[in-house]
């Protein structure tokens, strides 16, 4: 064991890294996403086969993983907001963090069958 | 004449058996000896109900001199003793051994974002800097009055959570941003400008605000809460930063 031991942050320091990591990967996605948008200007034909791609099973799980991410970056930023302008906020940050894991669970579940839904019927059968 | 012997025997074995055994796993670095730290273990009979400070006192005193670190009031006050201790910057002498789980090792390191000069000493003038730059001292205009500079009860109240800072840095290094970028004021410094922001008496308010409206000034705060979890003194520091932050906004204070 030659390295330093990390540091046991809380709660208030996982969040920041989760907001930091989820941040990060939002910001690959939409470089992607202009890249693909863009290439409709390029050839209809070849935006038509990127496209294409998108709906394999494989793809549709990322982009369960993006409604994941883009979820907890968008409720968890509320709460920094509030921790930012509420006087009581950086007071009750961990009840707010709680609440934000709790609607973003919630909001996953919902986003099963939206989101996956197609991608089961193809890899099971309908 | 064989029973005072027999009582001090018992009585030896009634002082050992609330000892228990604790290995000290301790972050050594010595520049003399080795650019790289290491990890040293150490075993000792200790009474959980003493600190861990107790325990470092007596690897210095009893098993190994060469042990270095800072302490001096041992009673988180003077506040010398901050370290890492099972991966949580606290005070030494404020950490009891039954509160950390004696099962397992107990980490001792220095804590971060400050060069380490010795084992479990740090540089600490980068961190004074900061201090000493936010003005941390009463600033008046006009003519000194003949009494105290009195005060209401709610005036004081307002920083009062603020004047409890002993300065032991626990804050400043458990902050991440800190730790990447030691340009940042830290926690530390604008705990103790906060205390001069909001002091009704004081008049350098829009001063402090100035010099911690900077790239490196209050707006590097990424509210992780490691430094209200950290301090000793139980201040809400996020809080007070995040004071600070909103003064700058609003320019009320």
């Amino acid at each position: 064991m030659p390295a330093g031991t990390l540091y046991r942050g809380r709660e208030g320091m996982w969040s920041w890294v989760a907001h930091r990591v989820t941040g990060v990967l939002i910001f690959f996605f939409l470089f992607v996403h202009v890249l693909d948008t863009a290439l409709v200007r390029v050839s209809p034909e070849a935006y038509d086969d990127v496209v294409a791609t998108y709906k394999t099973p494989i793809v549709a799980l990322l982009e369960y993983g993006l409604v994941a991410a883009i979820l907890f970056h968008a409720l968890n930023g509320l709460r920094v907001i509030a921790v930012d302008f509420w006087s009581k906020g950086p007071r009750y940050q961990k009840q707010m963090l709680w609440t934000v894991v709790g609607i973003w669970v919630v909001l996953m579940v919902g986003a099963l069958y939206p989101v996956l839904g197609h991608a089961v019927r193809e890899v099971f059968g309908s | 004449m064989a029973t005072p012997t027999m009582d001090k025997v018992e009585a030896d074995a009634a002082a050992a058996s609330h000892l228990i055994t604790v290995t000290f796993r301790i972050r050594r670095f010595n520049p003399e000896v080795s650019a790289d730290a290491t990890w040293e273990d150490f075993q000792l009979e200790i009474d959980p109900k003493e600190r861990v400070l107790d325990g470092l006192h007596k690897i210095k005193w009893d098993l190994d001199g060469s042990l270095t670190f800072r302490r001096s009031c041992a009673h988180g006050i003077c506040g010398s003793d901050a370290m890492r201790i099972n991966g949580k910057n606290r005070l030494a002498c404020k950490t009891l051994i039954k509160d950390i789980n004696p099962a397992k090792p107990i980490t001792v390191e220095p804590i971060k974002g400050l060069t380490v000069l010795k084992d479990l000493v740090v540089d600490m003038d980068p961190f004074f800097q900061a201090y000493r730059d936010v003005m941390p001292f009463l600033v008046t205009t006009g003519n000194e009055p003949t009494r105290e500079r009195l005060q209401s009860a709610e005036d004081r109240e307002r920083f009062d959570d603020t004047t409890k800072c002993i300065l032991c840095a626990a804050c400043t290094s458990s902050c991440p941003v800190f730790w990447n970028d030691g340009q940042y004021f830290g926690p530390a410094a604008i705990v103790n400008a906060h205390r001069f922001i909001f002091d009704s008496r004081d008049e350098a308010g829009e001063q402090r605000l100035e010099i911690l409206n900077d790239k490196d000034g209050v707006w590097r705060c990424r509210t992780t809460f490691n430094c209200t979890d950290a301090c000793p003194r139980g201040i809400e520091v996020t809080k007070a930063i995040q004071e600070v932050k909103r003064a700058l906004i609003t320019r009320r204070f």
